[in-house]
Order: structure tokens, then sequence, then C-alpha cells
């Protein structure tokens, strides 16, 4: 059927050379934890050395507004980009992911449900949310949600933060979602069936034998998107949340916006992720590691 | 709620056909089986064997005829599968014993979780069936510490905690060392000596003329031959039956 509509495209080749070597992309492969082991890989010595780069760069003299005044200036802002900014970046990140997380798992069963229309909900659901960008996702919400909601006769303010976790939250519920499948249905479908034959109802078996077996399996996965959480919260300040990226470029502003501003600033910012995400990383690698020789 | 009696065949099966998609595996096979009887059932591979005790517990449905057990209908809409489970015990080839789980917790989660049956009460029970299956001093161990008799063993026990009427075996020792095989069959003589009415696929001929009330033989979906073991192995009437065990003995 297909093999004529595309041009140039055919199912039967037309020599029998290959044309293409196999496509193997360097590094570690794209899957539900590549993030993690990419930072993981990182050797220790790599950070040691960035940071005594830092300093080096300072040194290096350049004209009248050098490199040394605009580390100067980095360092004056940052006890406020930290505490400000980076503090709120993994606020932001840790809600976010626990409203994923909650909504995920639940949205995950929907998809293992036995009921079909929630099956087909579930997965529709997570399809959406799992390739939509997310910051087309953050600005539907962004402008989508009232700025107050009403609840029995109370105002409660919904601040732009408050948006901003929510519209974080849908890709991660969505992978989340993602992750809980897949872990029910790596475990053998003969479990179930021995569960069955045991008497088991469907949901003590998924509670009490799939799940408590698959559930260690979540967790490395479930970290990686964690940290793909955390590194996506900039996002954050195109909707003009104070988060570090939004402070960076305010301080920067208050220094003139000089153009050797620009490398200290993000690169700082950059570094303060590196070494939140950095630690996880390894932590994950490892526990996958022990995981893997017990079960 | 049914007015079975211990005289009528505690299973009856009667003229079962059940297909995977077009493919018909079973072609209307019969048999009955009577409280406290060792059936084996013997066949080439793909002979709908496994499919057929499946059926027996509702692991599978089937697409006509009846089996009942215990006068119940198993494959009736209405039936509580769940009940009907707890009568009938089931030994995979592959054990799928719960690999979170303890020898002991896998024995005891289906009377505790299933039948809510006091725990300290379950754990004595268990203890002495780990015992019964020869596995005393392995009650802490997990699946992947046990050797694949061990396992099957456990997994026997596991069954066997439900307090079943019926077991079903499905090729238990298929996937054993030699060694092992012997640890497990000697299990089931012992259950089949005590008066358990088990259901067996197995490829243990001499097993088969030792334990079997009666042997039933199955080709392509049929039931070629069934008899007693003398009959069924010294004087096989089919030329297919002859043929298999030609090949097997
Ligand atoms: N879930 C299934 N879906 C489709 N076909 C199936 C399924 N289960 C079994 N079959 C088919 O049904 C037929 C009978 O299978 P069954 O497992 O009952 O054979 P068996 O007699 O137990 O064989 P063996 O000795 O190899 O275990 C086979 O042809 C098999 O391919
Ligand atoms: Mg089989």
């Amino acid at each position: 059927m297909g093999s004529n509509s595309i041009p140039g495209v055919s199912s039967a080749p037309r020599s029998d050379l290959a044309v293409l070597k196999p496509f193997t992309p360097a590094g570690h492969a794209y899957d539900e934890m590549f993030l993690l082991r990419w930072l993981a890989s990182v050797p220790p010595q790599v950070i040691v050395l960035l940071l005594l780069i830092w300093p080096a760069a300072a040194f290096a003299q350049s004209g009248v507004y050098g490199m040394p005044d605009a580390f100067a200036a980095l360092w004056r802002w940052i006890p406020f980009l930290t505490l400000q900014g980076f503090v709120f970046n993994v606020v932001i990140s840790i809600f976010a992911m626990l409203i994923g997380t909650l909504a995920g798992a639940a949205l995950g069963l929907g998809q293992i449900s036995n009921r079909i229309w929630l099956r087909r909900l579930a997965w529709g659901i997570t399809q959406l949310f799992r390739n939509a960008p997310w910051l087309v996702i953050l600005f539907i919400v962004l402008l989508a949600f009232p700025f107050e909601i009403n609840v029995f006769g109370f105002i409660i303010p919904v601040p732009a933060w408050m948006k901003a976790v929510i519209g974080l939250s849908l890709p991660i519920m969505a992978n989340i979602s993602e992750i809980v499948r897949g872990a029910v249905m790596s475990v053998p479908s003969a479990q179930w069936e021995a569960a069955e034959s045991l008497s088991f109802s469907r949901t003590q078996t998924l509670w009490q034998i799939i799940l408590p077996q698959c559930f260690k399996r979540m967790i490395p996965p479930w970290m990686n998107w964690y940290a793909i959480l955390t590194m996506a919260t900039p996002l954050c300040s195109l909707l003009g949340v104070g988060e570090i990226i939004t402070f960076s470029r305010q301080a920067m502003e208050a220094e003139n916006n000089r153009p050797e501003l620009l490398v200290p600033f993000f690169g700082y910012a950059l570094a303060l992720f590196f070494a939140y995400c950095y630690p996880i990383a390894r932590f994950t690698i490892a526990l996958e590691k022990r995981f893997a020789v017990k079960l | 709620m049914t007015n079975w009696t211990p005289e009528q065949p505690i299973i009856s099966i009667h003229n079962v056909r059940k297909s995977f998609g077009v493919v018909e595996v079973l072609k209307g096979v019969s048999m009955d089986i009577m409280k406290g009887e060792v059936i084996c059932i013997i066949g080439p591979s793909g002979s709908g064997k496994s499919t057929l005790i499946r059926c027996i517990n509702a692991l599978n449905d089937i697409q006509g005829g009846s089996i009942t057990v215990e006068g119940q209908e198993v494959h009736d809409d209405d039936l509580d599968r769940l009940e009907l489970r707890k009568k009938v015990g089931m030994v995979f080839q592959q054990y799928n014993l719960f690999p979170h789980k303890s020898a002991l917790e896998n024995v005891m989660m289906a009377p505790i979780k299933v039948l809510n049956e006091d725990r300290a009460e379950v754990e004595t029970r268990a203890r002495a069936l780990l015992k019964k299956v020869r596995l005393e001093g392995k009650e802490d161990n997990y699946p992947g510490e046990l050797s694949g008799g061990q396992q099957q063993r456990v997994a026997i026990a596991r069954s066997l905690a439900m307090r079943p009427d019926v077991m079903l075996f499905d090729e238990v020792t298929a996937a054993l060392d030699p060694e092992t095989v012997k640890e497990v069959l000697v299990t089931i003589k012992d259950l089949a000596a005590e008066g358990m009415t088990c259901i067996l696929v197995t490829h243990e001929m001499g097993f088969a003329r030792e334990v079997a009330d009666h042997i039933y033989f199955t080709d392509k979906g049929v039931i070629v031959e069934h008899g007693s073991p003398s009959e069924f192995f010294d004087h096989a009437s089919d030329p297919r039956t002859q043929e298999f065990l030609s090949q097997i003995l």
C-alpha cells in the first residue's frame, strides 16, 4: 500500500547494497534514564577543573570594565540569586513533581484499567501531555487559569508561580503515567496468572503482587524526570515568575547590562543546576545498580 | 447452592471447545474425574493439554461445551471466579512464585489476603506445609535463593495453603534438572496418597504409570484414548498413541 506513496521510498530495496550503516549516536541512549546517565558519567574531577577555571577567568584582564568587575558584580548578587532565585526553582520543581507524580500515578493506573473507556482516556491524556511542547502547556495554563479562584466564598489568589507549578506538573504527570504503565507491563503476565489462580482479585493482584515488584524499577526513571523538570524550571521566567533566570536578568540590568556579565551570571545559574542534579544522578545510578543485583 | 454429592464427578468436562482466534485448540473434549482420583494427561506438544487444564479454573474461557467443578458450571457469566479458584489449586511449569516475598510469605499471602484468615493460624499451617514439602529451614529464603525444585515445592505448598479440593499441575517438572524432578514428584505422590484429587499434565511416563488412576492421551485437541495405566501403556490401540509411546519410551 505505502510502497509508492512516498517518492523515493519503497519497501523493496533497489539494490542489495546497504545504503546506510546502523545509526548509533554517541553516548547514552535516549531512554528513560538518559539525562541522569549522562550527568552521572561526568567524572568529579571535571567539576573541580571547572571550579578552577572560574577564578582564572576572573583574573584575565580585558578592557576597562573587565571580567574581574563582572565577577565582583556576580559575587555581590550571589546571595540574592541563590536564596531568592535558585531556591525558588527547587521549590517549584518539588511541588510540580509532587503533583505530577500523584496525578501521573493515577493516570498510569488508568492506562491499565480493565475499563476500556478509562484506558483510552488515560492513554489519550498521557500522549497529549507527553508530546506537547512544555512552553505551550505553560502558556495555556497561565492564560487559561484565573488569577484567583472562589472556593465556597473564599477568594484564593493563584499567583503566576502556582500556575507554573501546574503547567510543569502536566508533562511530568504524563511521563510518570508512562513509567507506571511500563513498569506494570514489565512484570511477566505469569505473575498475574499465579495470583489469579490463588483467587486474588484484580485490585489485590495489582497492589499486593504487581506494584511491589515493579516499584523499585520506577524510581530511577522517576528521578530522571525530576532532573529534567528541575532543569526546565527556568521556562517559568517567561511567565514572569521570580526564579533564578528572571533574577539574573534583573541583576544584570541593575549592573548596566554590560556584555561581560552574561557569561558569569548565566554560567553561575548553569553551575547551580549542575551542582544540584549531579548528586541526584550519581545517587540514582548507584541505586539502579543495587536494585539490579537484588531482583 | 448446587446439589453435588461426592458420588458424582468432582470435575466434569463435557464436549469442550476452545479457540484462539480462528485456531481451534480443543475440539470437543470430555472427561469425568471423581473425588480422590489422580488423572494424567499426556500428549504431544501443542495438543492442548495446558489449555484444557487452564479452562478448569477459568484462566481460559471456552467457546462450547461445559465444565463443572463440584456441580458448578465454570463458564457461566454469573460464576464467582474467585470462589471457584479457592477450590481449584494450580501449579505452573515456571513456578511463578512472587519474587518479592519469602517462601513462607508466598505460602501465607493468599489465605491471609484472600480468605482473611488469622495470621498466626495461617503461619502455623504454612510452616507445616513447607515441612511437608520437605523445605524446613527454607522459610525465610526468597525465591531467587532457591533451586528450581525447591521453588516448585514452595509453589505446591502455596496452592495447598488455600485448602483446595482439586490440584492442577501443568508440567511442573518440565523446567527442572533430572535430579530435582524426583523431589517434586515425591511431593505430588504424597499428596495423591492422601486422597487429593489431582490432574497432572506430564511427560514423566514412569511417574504417570505409578500414580495415575486414569490416563488421557490428547492429540490435536481431541482425546484419542484413555484408560488405566496398564491398559494405556501396554495395550494402546490407537496408532497415534502407539507412535507417541514408541518415541517417548
Ligand atoms: N494465548 C494463546 N493465544 C494463541 N494461541 C495459543 C495460546 N495459548 C496456546 N495457544 C495455542 O494452542 C495450542 C495448544 O497449546 P497448549 O499450550 O495447550 O499445548 P500443550 O499441549 O500444553 O503443549 P506443551 O506440551 O508444549 O505445553 C498451541 O498450538 C498453541 O500455540
Ligand atoms: Mg503446556
